[in-house]
């Protein structure tokens, strides 16, 4: 009993230590997005975003199913970051939303390889156009 | 038939069985004898109920007139000067303009060539990955998440249609993700006929084609015999190119 009252003891000490030296660097400033608030609370969003996007991402390029929630469009247009100039920033900028947490969690995603990482909606030219 | 032959509610039966046809028979609330062939709304899967599918009218598409390239490519940010390095002939091209000459009479045709989007895709034979592959309602697509860029289906496309990304790109259109190492050809626009309902648009090419005043580009649902592609592909002749490959490509021509 005094042996696992010793080793709790133990695991108490390491613990705290670990927490000081995380307090130590400095958290990421995650920028805002621009809606009032995010298609998920952002706790869980945190936590699940890449689960979402990838279930998502399947459902968009297999089924043609293009809702908006998880639309990684959506997110790109309400995260965006701007400039000085008022120029979204691209993922190669290290303000860019995307980067303002991978970068501190050291953790690389390859999105932006195919994917635009600023909004760029275009007008529409027509509307109904086409008579199926 | 007798032309007095009314039905007791003020309608003949022609009337009757044209408002039926157009409405789809209902019977019962959920239960319908036939579908009516229309868009999906946004949030339910691509079906085999649809077939996408293009008919092209080589007697109206102008020689030198390259309205439907020029769509393509702005449409999906193509060619926007990413790809430096790359010779013309690397560069990615989804839909190209060819000139044929029938060396006998010197009669000449011009005709748009892109994805066919086969009913037997070779593409799709040949990926290793499963990452060519055919939408339910037949369009033939690159899943790009799981493309390793060995390009099996370059050569296995009798039509060459599909292009390689050799360098980084940095201005993708938000619709059409496209990216180094990965395989890409025509989408029939995809982005735009899984618009919802009310709001979906004829790819861009056969919109640009409309829109130049030649309307050589009818772009709509094989499988509804209602649409303007049916009728038209049952009034006239047509043919696909290559049909000895028994591919069944989704887009026919007229005049070859």
């Amino acid at each position: 009993m005094k042996y696992l009252r010793m080793m709790l003891a133990m695991l108490t000490v390491v613990l705290l230590s670990s927490t000081t030296v995380l307090a130590d660097v400095p958290s990421p400033t995650i920028p805002k997005g621009n809606a009032e608030k995010c298609v998920l609370p952002t706790d869980e969003m945190r936590v699940n975003h890449m689960e979402k996007i990838l279930h998502q991402r399947d459902k968009t390029m297999h089924d043609g199913v293009r809702t908006e929630q998880f639309s990684f469009k959506k997110c790109i247009n309400c995260h965006v970051v701007k400039d000085e100039a008022g120029k979204a920033v691209s993922y190669k900028d290290e303000r860019h939303f995307c980067n303002s947490c991978h970068t501190y969690a050291a953790v690389k995603i390859d999105c932006f390889d195919c994917h635009a990482s600023t909004p760029n909606s275009r007008k529409k030219t027509s509307a109904a156009g086409g008579k199926h | 038939m007798n032309k007095k032959e009314n039905s007791s509610n003020g309608l003949s039966r022609r009337q009757f069985l044209g408002t039926s046809a157009a409405a789809g028979m209902t019977i019962a609330p959920g239960i319908s004898l036939m579908s009516v062939a229309e868009a999906k709304p946004l949030d339910t899967a691509v079906s085999s109920d649809q077939r996408w599918g293009m008919l092209i009218d080589t007697n109206k598409c102008a020689k030198g007139c390259t309205s439907c390239v020029d769509a393509c490519n702005t449409e999906n940010g193509l060619n926007t000067g990413d790809e430096q390095l790359s010779r013309q002939g690397q560069k990615a091209q989804w839909i190209r303009k060819v000139d044929l000459r029938d060396k006998t009479t010197g009669h000449e045709v011009s005709l748009p060539l892109m994805c066919q989007h086969c009913e037997n895709p070779p593409c799709v034979d040949v990926c290793p990955t499963g990452a060519s592959f055919k939408r339910e309602d037949g369009v033939v697509l690159v899943d790009k998440h799981t493309c390793i860029g060995c390009r099996y289906c370059m050569m296995a496309c009798p039509y060459k249609a599909r292009s390689f990304i050799h360098e980084e790109l940095l201005n993708q259109v938000e619709d059409v993700p496209r990216g180094k190492g990965t395989v890409e050809s025509c989408t029939l626009c995809v982005h735009r006929i899984d618009e919802d309902t009310n709001k979906q648009r004829d790819p861009a090419c056969a919109e640009a084609c409309n829109t130049a005043g030649h309307k050589a580009m009818i772009f709509g649902d094989l499988k509804d015999a209602n649409s303007e592609l049916s009728k038209q592909l049952k009034k006239h002749s047509s043919k696909a190119i290559r049909a000895d490959l028994k591919l069944n490509p989704g887009v026919r021509y007229r005049g070859i």
